[in-house]
């Protein structure tokens, strides 16, 4: 044999081992929620069927249920992906991601006249920026005052939930000031669908696209590749690289913050077509499941999105048909994170030995 | 009771596809100094970790004091007497010497307690240490004398060392030994693991060497000689060639006189330039420095002198609190801590080619550029991993540091800074890299070498400086000069 294969072997090896452990997890997982159903003295085999019909069971399941939970996931999934890549403990995705829903809102009430192609981009970009900057807060926090980013970026997803509060009631009230919500946006600021009578639309091709492209930044540009090595190694991507950290961190920050108030743009005007105090179920906080089940590959981030739709969709068919309460959902995203970190935590246990 | 104290019994242990260990042994007997040579990879700190109890063996077993025990963690080992100084230290740099001396320990802590009998400690063994001074303000010598008493505060009758002169400065180290002395005199157990021969001929009673995990020989060291030691270590008899790199190898190249009269233009200069360490510690005052193409200066200091800022600014990593750093647009650069500092172990060799330049790099990355530099840069400086993609971390120390020196010295940068470059590594990998610093200031770079050891310096340097509490010194290139230079002795 000679030496090539044999590395060549090694690193095939050692990608498998990477994946065996997410199928692991993934495995561990699936059994427990069989063993909470059972304990729980649920219809099992009935509630299973609701799952899956809920997710994949029919075009409507798919189109309309599954898909249109995934798009936003994708998008924040993507955001704590290239932030935590970069070794930015970005949990704030929730608060970018309103901050994105508000502004596309915001805007796309003011620009409700105009044509739809000068509109919905514009709205779009305002959730972009919107997100940016609120991530961009907890940047600057971080790079002037050397606050840690988990303890501001959390902060911010409460204030930026009592800004929508506020904002629903007050400013951006509908006329007759009795809902806390905006008006509807005018359909010239409405995402297309993507086929007639389902409510997938045109957000998950733009979260795909993003999902391609920013791989490709993180492997074949010379700015996504100093995002992983500051990841990977700070001190070394300093002296070795010559890398400027703060301009690295700082534009994280921003990236990761645009990608999730574009998710927030992407939600308001592919879904709810307003703005209301509920219109995310905590997708910046699933983001984290999402992103560390895919390990932080912007591909895979892909499937543990779609993975996330088809789950939260099936919970709440499975609430429907079988009784079971939906945040098993949330049980199963908690089970994800913790089984990740788990079986992580052994691994470099045993290679560092 | 038995006379061995520690016994490693046909240790048999795999990581992966590489057999780390193979039937290795190894016989302690109480009272003595055991000396556990081998070169980087040989398996030393593998065995250690066994007989510690870090890590499990694949077969074998330990004795102590003659009983088979089955260690299943350090904590475990220290129950049962022993004690271990790693060779990077394992001390909380905020806290006291005493509070660090005290972790580890049960129930209540009763600081004043732990301080009273840390002191009765320090009486009792002659390690000079102030319980309450903080870890941090201490230097690298009192923090190891910390980590032996830590040991001895939990009982330990045999202790084991590893590496423990790497850190130390050679009045250190001496201190060190013979202190050693004392304690094995007394009936204490010593292992002392090094790669240091003559180190290890001087002050050990038996000496045990280890090659590609097996033993290959054990002996008390008065049957031994350096020849005998080397061929070994190495395993051929190239070992003459090699057997002091303080001497031959280093000046393998060109002499260091030739260079002097060949010396070109000043290609980097410091002029009157003062700096602060990370603290705001003003660590460098009013230094100027000139380096010429083709000169190998040679720079000691001890730690604390602010030799680490010197080598920092001159590499174009620390910015000048004041005056003015002119230096060349490429400087290669060969950091102490290669693991924090030069390669990323996660990324692939390719990848830590690419490192380098990375923050001046625009647009896309070229990938096929860098696999094709990667593919050079290992057969030219002898890197021997199983690809380019393999990952840097997973290398051995030697690899590891041919690959960055080769990637720091490819392409003949103007200027080369190098500190502590050889540090732990084995006699071949130091042999290479030494030579490979010689040839670049031969074609031209101007290098500036630190060491710790002043022997590694001598026969390399055309010109010597040594820093001395924050001022820079020219002094003769030899031995008594730099050794009072070092100590602000005139």
């Amino acid at each position: 044999m000679t030496v090539h294969t044999d590395g060549a072997r090694t690193a095939a090896a050692r990608l498998d081992a990477r994946w065996v452990v997410t199928s692991a997890t993934v495995v561990v997982i699936i059994l427990a929620v069989l063993g909470i159903l059972m304990a729980g003295g649920y219809d099992t085999p009935r509630a299973i069927a609701a799952l899956w019909n809920g997710a994949f069971g029919s075009p409507y399941a798919l189109f309309s249920a599954t898909l249109v939970r995934a798009t936003p996931l994708l998008f924040v999934g993507l955001a704590v992906g290239i932030a935590f890549r970069a070794g930015v403990l970005n949990i704030g995705a929730e608060g970018q991601l309103l901050a994105g829903a508000s502004a596309a809102v915001a805007v796309g009430l003011a620009m409700g006249e105009f044509p739809r192609l000068a509109a919905l981009p514009l709205a779009l970009g305002a959730g972009a920026v919107a997100g940016g900057a609120w991530a961009g807060i907890a940047g600057w926090l971080k790079l002037r005052f050397g606050v840690l980013e988990v303890i501001s970026t959390l902060m911010l997803n409460f204030v930026a939930a009592y800004v929508v509060s506020w904002l629903v009631r007050g400013p951006l009230q509908e006329p007759t000031r009795v809902y806390p919500q905006t008006v509807e946006l005018a359909p010239s600021v409405h995402l297309p669908t993507l086929i007639d009578g389902h409510r997938m639309h045109l957000g998950l091709v733009l979260a795909v696209v993003l999902a391609v492209a920013t791989w490709w930044f993180l492997t074949h540009t010379a700015a996504g590749f100093r995002v992983r090595a500051v990841g990977a190694g700070i001190d070394a991507a300093r002296s070795a690289g010559g890398i400027n950290l703060k301009r690295t961190t700082a534009m994280v920050f921003l990236a990761s913050g645009a990608l999730a108030g574009l998710g927030g743009a992407s939600e308001v005007t592919g879904v709810t077509f307003a703005l209301y105090e509920g219109i995310s179920p905590g997708y910046g906080y699933s983001a984290i499941a999402v992103a560390l089940l895919a390990r932080l590959h912007p591909l895979a981030i892909m499937l543990s999105a779609l993975l996330f739709g088809a789950l939260e969709a099936g919970a709440a068919a499975m609430q429907r048909d079988a009784n079971v309460p939906s945040v098993l959902a949330q049980v199963v995203e908690a089970l994800i994170v913790l089984g990740v970190l788990a079986f992580d935590h052994t691994r470099t246990r045993w290679r560092s030995s | 009771m038995s006379d061995i104290a520690l016994a490693l019994e046909a240790i048999d242990k795999r990581f992966g596809e590489v057999q780390a260990l193979r039937g290795a042994s190894l016989n302690v007997r109480r009272g003595t100094l055991h000396a556990v040579l081998g070169e980087n990879g040989a398996g030393k700190t593998t065995l250690m970790r066994i007989a510690f109890g870090l890590m499990p063996a694949d077969a074998g077993g330990v004795r102590i004091d003659g009983a088979p025990v089955a260690l299943t963690s350090g904590a475990d080992a220290i129950r049962r007497g022993l004690g271990m100084v790693h060779q990077h230290f394992t001390l909380v740099p905020a806290m006291t010497a005493a509070e660090n001396i005290a972790l580890g320990g049960h129930g209540r802590l009763e600081l004043r307690a732990v301080a009273a009998r840390v002191q009765a400690l320090v009486e009792r063994t002659g390690l000079r240490v102030d319980p309450s001074a903080r870890i941090a303000a201490l230097g690298v010598g009192a923090q190891q004398r910390v980590e032996i008493l830590k040991a001895l505060y939990s009982n330990a009758r045999v202790l084991i060392l590893d590496e423990p002169t790497a850190v130390l400065t050679p009045t250190e180290a001496e201190e060190l030994f013979a202190w050693l002395r004392r304690f094995v005199s007394e009936g204490g157990t010593a292992v002392l693991v090094t790669h240091k021969l003559q180190e290890a001929l001087a002050i050990a009673d038996d000496v045990t060497v280890l090659r590609r995990g097996q033993c290959v020989l054990t002996a008390s060291s008065a049957q031994l000689d350096m020849t005998a030691l080397v061929r070994a270590v190495t395993g051929d008899d190239a070992g003459e060639m090699f057997s002091r790199p303080d001497s031959d190898t280093a000046a393998a190249a060109t002499s260091p006189a030739r260079r002097v009269s060949q010396r070109g233009a000043c290609v980097a200069r410091l002029d009157g330039v003062a700096a602060r360490d990370a603290r705001g510690v003003e660590r460098v005052r009013d230094a100027t420095i000139d380096c010429y193409a083709g000169e190998i200066i040679g720079l000691a200091g001890v730690e604390g002198s602010g030799v680490h800022e010197i080598l920092r600014l001159l590499a174009g990593r620390l910015v000048p609190s004041s005056g003015v750093a002119t230096l060349p647009p490429r400087i290669g650069f060969i950091p102490e801590d290669r693991l924090r500092d030069a390669v990323i172990e996660e990324f692939t060799l390719i990848e830590n080619v690419a490192l380098r330049g990375a923050g001046a790099r625009r647009g896309r990355m070229p990938w096929p550029v860098m696999q094709t530099l990667t593919a050079g840069l290992m057969e030219r400086h002898d890197v021997r991993a199983p690809s380019q993609t393999t990952r840097a971390g997973t290398l051995s120390g030697g690899n590891q540091q041919k690959f960055v020196v080769g990637r720091e010295l490819d392409e003949h940068p103007a200027l080369v800074v190098a500190e502590n470059p050889v540090r732990g590594l084995d006699i071949r990998a130091t042999a290479h890299v030494l030579r490979e610093l010689a040839g670049s200031a031969d074609a031209g770079s101007a290098v500036v070498f630190y060491s710790a050891d002043i022997d590694e310096l001598l026969p390399l340097a055309d010109r010597m400086l040594v820093m001395f509490a924050g001022r820079i010194r020219e002094v003769v290139v030899e031995r008594v000069a730099v050794a009072n230079a070092l100590v602000g002795a005139a």
